[in-house]
């Protein structure tokens, strides 16, 4: 399974709506360019433990974990390693 | 022009001709049945007005103009404008106290005076084309001349897409204007001028020895009055109960004036999350009411969606709209033309969680590194549906926003601007060309009062929502616009202008208690509502939005405006986008999609819908006959 590519097409599916594609880098804060709101986080979320099956605990619900497609990347392959 | 706006009069039709100068009427007898006919005018037949809305203080007026020595013809409110206008001039309307818009127009130097009430409860659009001057009450009668140009103000449209409402003399309409709350208009040698008589002032400092018993006993000595006021009318009142704190409050203070039973009216949800019909029963049980109820579904918003979007003659980006259009239809198919509603509270004593948010996000702005400063946030929302965790980061990711803005005007609204200027995404290349560096954000920040920098956070923020929100869309598209649909009309108890100034001056800690909303309204009230009612945790009025289009018997106009070729037509909105939007919103249940999508859908739908029946389907109405209309035709000189 290619995270960074399942990542990426949940995101386009489900975010990018009114967005050209080409805005959506890897390394971009997701909060910051308005790409996710505060829902869009929760789903965000909710895809990960679903598709990965892991759980994310409380404190793990920082940016520096789910703010871009690298740090969520990085942050999957920590959980399921 | 008349018979395109005859929904918000159908009792009697009239005009006034001569070479420079035609007026008509639809007029919803209320007050002096029999002798108030308009257009009307004074003695000598100089000045005519036509006026919709009413002056409640009416009776006190023509007492003092007849100590002034003018003579009066009718008992009608309407008549004492024009006596009024004659005895002050230009600064009558600081004397009314009422819900107002009106035109009148002199015959001997041929110049025009119109004015609308301070908040903007009635509506006045004006235009000018060519060597004409147009005024109505609504845009659809100055399209009645199809010389008029109909053309989207895209200007207009990013301003409804930013603050839910264009920001007035804009609408949506380009060269189409709307007179501004609390201001005038002259024509004078075909000269047009606006100028502002009235607006919300807040001091800088407050009285802190003053105690919230004083203040509460002071509020309700004038809601008692503004109440009795709101009764004058030679028809019966009723009263609309959504089973929160206002409407109970006025339903109360009805009661105290009548000695039959009061008539209630209120909205039923099938959708068990917004129903709040177990409260409007308790409310009704407990003040004797014969109560009256609509039942609104998710189709039922569908069907009357297009309706609501001619009436209102603007985008939506909500549906709430839709089921008090439905509601105006119960009042008025039980005989009532007026109610009172508890609209206003919220703005002018510090009930909306916009309030909250804002205080908690300045307090977290002096140390935006806090942990537990956000934390409070989750106090606003207890019934959040998510955990501690999820929900403190949820709500600390929305609200985080602009925290390094506080000395913008607008700081207030950051997050409520955030998400609803999302729907610009969908926006085309062309549309965004069209609106190129226009500021929406600056559209409500023109003259603002020379203190406003010093005003405490919470007034600021109640003055910012007054000018946009409550104005532009609580008062306009949910609203006149959707009770005059169905010739209803709605008084504001809250709204007196007496009410507004002394919650201005009211310090914003006796507001907002802690983060108890309209602290001081519950304590003037607890003699009076029971527990349940000022004790409830606020629920705010909302409707099912995007998931309403989206069930099995969708009507078939949703698909046309959403079609590829039509979004492609009005060149508003990207069609590959939206496409993508409507996959979402129809694969997600309505518990899974975000507010800015629902927004998106309801906006890009509402525009469509717009578009369409303004500009191209456009139809004219149906003439009146002749023979409806009462006519004056002046030919004499002056």
């Amino acid at each position: 399974m290619d995270t960074r590519n399942d990542i990426k097409t949940f995101i386009l599916e489900n975010f990018m709506l009114g967005r050209n594609r080409e805005e959506l880098e890897d390394s971009v804060s997701l909060l910051d360019m308005g790409i996710i709101d505060s829902t869009g986080i929760l789903e965000l979320v909710e895809f990960v433990e679903k598709s990965y099956g892991v759980k994310i605990e409380d404190n793990e619900l920082v940016p520096e974990n789910l703010d871009s497609i690298d740090n969520l990347v990085t942050f999957i392959g920590r959980k399921t390693a | 022009m008349v018979s395109s706006i005859s929904h918000r009069g159908p009792d009697e039709f009239g005009a006034y001709f001569d070479d420079y100068c035609a007026l008509g009427q639809a007029r919803l007898s209320i007050i002096d049945l029999s002798t108030g006919s308009q257009p009307l005018c004074n003695e000598d037949g100089r000045l005519w007005i036509s006026f919709n809305g009413e002056i409640f203080n009416y009776i006190e007026l023509r007492e003092e103009l007849e100590k002034y020595g003018h003579k009066f013809r009718t008992r009608s409110d309407t008549e004492v404008i024009v006596h009024a206008f004659e005895q002050w001039g230009t600064q009558c309307p600081e004397r009314f106290n009422g819900q107002f818009a009106f035109v009148i127009y002199d015959r001997k130097n041929r110049s025009l005076f119109a004015a609308r009430d301070r908040t903007g409860i009635r509506p006045l659009m004006y235009c000018r084309h060519g060597d004409r001057f147009y005024f109505a009450s609504e845009i659809k009668a100055i399209f009645c001349d199809p010389s008029v140009p109909r053309k989207l103000d895209f200007r207009g449209l990013d301003e409804v897409f930013t603050w839910w409402t264009t920001a007035p003399p804009r609408t949506v309409f380009e060269g189409v204007n709307e007179l501004e709350a609390g201001h005038y208009l002259t024509v004078v040698n075909a000269k047009l001028s606006t100028h502002r008589y009235w607006s919300m002032q807040f001091p800088t400092e407050y009285d802190r020895d003053r105690s919230v018993d004083s203040w509460a006993e002071e509020l309700h000595a004038l809601l008692v009055d503004s109440v009795r006021l709101r009764l004058r009318a030679d028809v019966p009142v009723g009263a609309y109960l959504s089973g929160g704190l206002d409407s109970s409050v006025t339903t109360a203070l009805i009661k105290k004036f009548t000695d039959t039973k009061v008539e209630t009216f209120s909205i039923a949800f099938h959708d068990k999350a917004y129903d709040e019909s177990a409260y409007q029963k308790q409310m009704a049980d407990f003040l004797g009411t014969n109560h009256h109820q609509v039942r609104c579904s998710l189709d039922d918003i569908a069907e009357n969606f297009p309706s609501v979007i001619y009436h209102a003659e603007k985008p939506l980006v909500r549906t709430a709209p839709t089921p008090l259009f439905m509601l105006s239809g119960l009042v008025r198919q039980h005989n009532f033309k007026v109610v009172l509603t508890g609209e206003g509270a919220d703005e002018i004593l510090g009930g909306y969680d916009l309030f909250k948010e804002t205080l908690i996000r300045k307090f977290w702005a002096r140390n935006p590194d806090s942990a537990w400063r956000p934390m409070l946030l989750k106090k606003l929302y207890p019934t959040l549906p998510l955990s501690g965790a999820r929900a403190r980061f949820y709500l600390e990711t929305f609200y985080k926003a602009g925290l390094s803005q506080t000395d913008a005007y607008y700081f207030s609204h950051i997050p409520r601007i955030n998400t609803t200027t999302r729907i610009k995404d969908f926006f085309t290349d062309d549309a965004k060309a069209a609106i190129g560096d226009y500021d929406s954000i600056a559209s409500f920040g023109v003259d603002l009062p020379k203190d406003f920098d010093r005003w405490h956070h919470l007034s600021r923020a109640q003055f910012l929502e007054v000018r946009s929100l409550l104005s532009g869309y609580l008062l306009s598209s949910q609203g006149d616009r959707v009770a005059a649909a169905h010739a209803v009309e709605g008084r504001f108890p809250f709204l007196d202008h007496r009410v507004i100034e002394l919650g201005c001056r009211i310090p914003p800690w006796h507001k907002l208690f802690g983060l108890k909303e309209k602290y001081v309204l519950k304590k003037a009230m607890r003699a009076e509502l029971p527990k349940e009612i000022t004790q409830r945790v606020k629920q705010p009025y909302m409707a099912p939005d995007s998931n309403s289009f989206f069930q099995d018997k969708r009507p078939a106009y949703i698909g046309e405006m959403l079609s590829e070729a039509n979004l492609k037509k009005s060149g508003v909105f990207n069609a590959d986008f939206v496409a993508r939007l409507i996959d979402k919103c129809s694969r997600l249940s309505h518990a899974h999609l975000s507010f800015k999508d629902n927004m998106s859908f309801i906006g890009i739908l509402s525009t469509q819908l717009l578009l369409n029946r303004f500009i191209e389907q456009y139809t004219m109405p149906e003439p009146l006959s002749v023979e409806v209309f009462t006519v004056w035709k002046d030919e004499s000189t002056l």
